[in-house]
């Protein structure tokens, strides 16, 4: 498989250098090359008029199924998507059947990961079956690939389980992520607001998740601990990270593509693709999660992808699981913020390359020397209508089937192979 | 019909996509067909050969008996399955229960559902019309309809009207769909409740929250009141019963700041003592039996309307 390169003549964004410039990046055995290098002579080109040439952008947040519902999505599968949306790398949250909370289960997911058409990076649980009670072996975890820990779907309840996990976390350098929601507010089913009260489904409020971001918050700053917030969908907690990190506070936090682009009016027809936790919440909401995006309060684009068969989706609102597939829509909707003005490329690729992959200490999201060649390719203007036959992960629980979108990863290189190619 | 008007929905899923003229159509129909009730011989042949489905997977007396009493007043062939005789305890889904029956090619599938929407989601399985016969907190629009029917008998009309509805209206479908249709119909709806049941963003259906029980009642024409239930899925809405009762319950005293001749009305069963003390549900202000017997005339129309009727 070749491993060289000389894509030509894209507009190359790599905010780690400040750069953004028209030309060529040159990639020889599967790393990124300087200008001095001696090259092939035969190198193949890879013509990149009008594409953008960013650095692999890596998914913090996805839900691959395997072990256990490997109906829904397996690493492999989930890898082809993640390839298909341009991404180089995704985070597998631990909420598999077993749960991903001793070394056995890190080193089976890194197995299987070896052979993934993208990186594979397990985060490992914050307690025994996440059930709130024990703290898991991060150390062990830690040495078997995991990146971060975190109860992703199931918030601790318990303080001081999770002000423990914040200050043992910090012995192994490892990110402990929140799944913020006060469990007794969250009994609901989607945001709580006229359109709750028009459906007549019962409501969580956004009350819920700040008062669980504010938990998190005193927690960090009181132990001098970091913590990353997932999936942030409220004006409220973007107001607590915001003050918190203007005083120092070491919290980073992600948003969903959802979150920026739908708000709980979407669920009017009991649509059960709109259902996730956090719910879709108002229109204010929404507007504060694309201002926090610009000014950055929030530092990372995450898709929550959760695959669902039809058996956990084609049910009554009430009854019907959590979560939508995202790694094949994430890109568009994210570009959508660029045509929008509310953020400019080189935040785009920031927050869905350059800060995952900070956040997590991994040696990816910059197009440096030496570095590995994950490398994606957007085209910016490449409109397509998102329909059920396209979508490469198992399940198709969205609710941007049979949109229309604008921008799309055409190439997606991992360490200088080409996992996803719509060149011709 | 009195109207001469088309009715063109296929199904009744609830109030809100009902509108002033459907609404009207729909009790004209009601009122001529209310004397079919008063004969001797209480049946005529207007849906004879049609097949009509209750499925009810929510305990419910009178309103599966209503529909049942007006399908079989209109010659109809009427079936019952409840959740103790149905397969949903076998794990079915709705959508699997759904797609049997319409295999046996039923006109009409009237449902009432624990989830709101599950009506909604029914039509996207099935071939039959569909009526909501309440679903979760949503609607339960051929409630809302005979109450807009009672209140018209007895006020002549529907406009300019000011109701009163006093209770649990986080819970309740009926309050749903009577602030939607008496709104649309050009009442304005009051409402008052302990803050605990008054849901966030109510207004946006057209009501007014009211800030006490007098303000809700004053010269009111009709006073509505819900029924409670003081404990839900450890939920602490409320101390107790007996505060209710005298905190947010309709006594005489209050009762008279309304207009003197309001309408006492509840969708029933009543708590005698907690939302009304039993001598104003059994009043003369009372129009509560009105209520049920307007129930069958506005059923039998939503059956005649459905299958294409006019």
């Amino acid at each position: 498989m070749h491993t060289s390169w000389r894509i030509k003549n894209g507009r190359i964004i790599d905010p780690a250098h400040a750069v953004d410039r028209v030309g060529d990046l040159l990639i020889i055995d599967g790393r990124i090359a300087g200008a001095e290098q001696p090259v092939p002579s035969d190198i193949p080109e890879i013509d990149a008029q009008g594409l953008w040439v960013v650095p692999g952008l890596t998914d913090m947040h996805v839900h691959l199924r395997e072990p256990g519902e490997e109906y829904k999505e397996d690493i492999l599968s989930g890898a082809r998507a993640a390839a298909s949306g341009g991404f180089t790398g995704v985070a597998c949250m631990p909420n598999t059947k077993p749960v991903n909370d001793c070394a056995t289960v890190t080193a089976m997911i890194m197995a299987r990961a070896a052979e993934a058409a993208v990186r594979v990076y397990p985060v490992g649980a914050i307690s025994l079956g996440s059930e709130g009670k024990q703290l898991a072996e991060f150390g062990e975890m830690r040495a078997a690939g995991i990146v971060a820990v975190s109860d992703d779907g199931r918030p601790v309840r318990d303080s001081q389980l999770m002000r423990r996990a914040l200050e043992y976390a910090s012995n192994f350098s490892l990110p402990v992520i929140s799944h913020s929601e006060e469990a007794t507010l969250s009994t609901g089913v989607m945001n709580e607001g006229a359109a709750s009260t028009l459906l007549g489904l019962k409501g969580i409020p956004t009350a819920a998740e700040a008062i669980m971001v504010y938990r998190e918050i005193a927690l960090a700053e009181f132990t001098g601990t970091r913590v990353h917030i997932a999936h942030v969908s409220t004006a409220m907690a973007v107001d607590l990270i915001r003050s918190a990190k203007a005083r120092g506070v070491r919290v980073t936090a992600e948003t969903a593509p959802h979150y920026f682009t739908l708000t709980d009016e979407a669920v009017i027809g009991y649509y059960t693709n709109t259902k996730m936790n956090p719910p879709l919440r108002s229109a204010a909401d929404r507007e504060a999660i694309r201002l926090a995006l610009a000014d950055g309060t929030l530092d990372a684009i995450a898709t929550d992808h959760a695959p669902h068969s039809i058996l956990e989706k084609e049910l009554e609102f009430d009854a019907a699981a959590n979560g939508i597939i995202g790694l094949e829509t994430a890109l568009p909707l994210s570009l959508a913020l660029v045509r929008d003005k509310v953020i400019d490329a080189s935040r785009l690729v920031e927050l869905l390359a350059v800060n995952p992959a900070s956040i997590f200490g991994l040696p990816a999201g910059s197009l440096k020397v030496g570095a590995a060649a994950d490398v994606t390719l957007i085209d910016p203007e490449q409109q397509f209508v998102y329909s059920a036959d396209q979508v490469v992960s198992k399940s198709r629980n969205t609710p941007f089937l049979g949109w229309t979108l604008q921008g799309r990863a055409v190439l997606t290189m991992v360490g200088g192979e080409i996992r996803h190619n719509r060149l011709t | 019909m009195a109207t001469g008007t088309t009715f063109a929905h296929r199904h009744i899923l609830g109030m809100e996509q009902l509108s002033r003229e459907d609404i009207a159509h729909i009790l004209a129909t009601a009122d001529s067909f209310k004397e079919i009730s008063t004969r001797s011989i209480k049946k005529v042949p207007t849906l004879r050969g049609h097949t009509i489905i209750n499925l009810f997977f929510e305990p419910s007396t009178r309103t599966r008996l209503s529909f049942e009493v007006a399908a079989k007043r209109m010659s109809a062939d009427t079936f019952n399955i409840s959740p103790s005789t149905s397969s949903t305890t076998k794990g079915e889904t709705l959508a699997d229960t759904a797609r049997n029956i319409s295999a046996m090619h039923p006109d009409i599938i009237i449902i009432r559902h624990s989830c709101s929407g599950a009506p909604l989601f029914l039509t996207r399985y099935v071939e039959a019309a569909v009526i909501n016969a309440g679903d979760g907190a949503h609607e339960h629009p051929s409630q809302g309809l005979l109450d807009l029917m009672t209140v018209k008998e007895h006020r002549g009309g529907l406009s300019g009207l000011k109701i009163a509805i006093v209770g649990d209206i986080a819970h309740s479908r009926v309050a749903r769909s009577g602030i939607i249709g008496f709104s649309r119909m050009g009442s304005e709806v009051f409402l008052f409740g302990p803050a605990t049941l008054i849901p966030k963003g109510i207004e946006q259906l057209g009501a007014k929250v009211c800030t006490s029980l007098e303000e809700a009642v004053r010269d009111a024409d009709v006073v509505m009141t819900l029924r409670i239930q003081h404990e839900r899925q450890n939920d602490p809405l409320l101390p107790s019963l007996r505060e209710y009762s005298r905190q947010f319950g309709i006594s005489r005293q209050v009762l008279s700041l309304a207009k003197p001749d309001a309408l006492v009305m509840h969708p029933g069963p009543v708590n005698r003592g907690v939302e009304l003390p039993p001598d104003i549900a059994d009043g003369p202000q009372s129009v509560i039996l009105d209520q049920v017997t307007n129930g069958v005339a506005v059923r039998m129309a939503l059956l005649y309307l459905v299958m294409g009727n006019s």
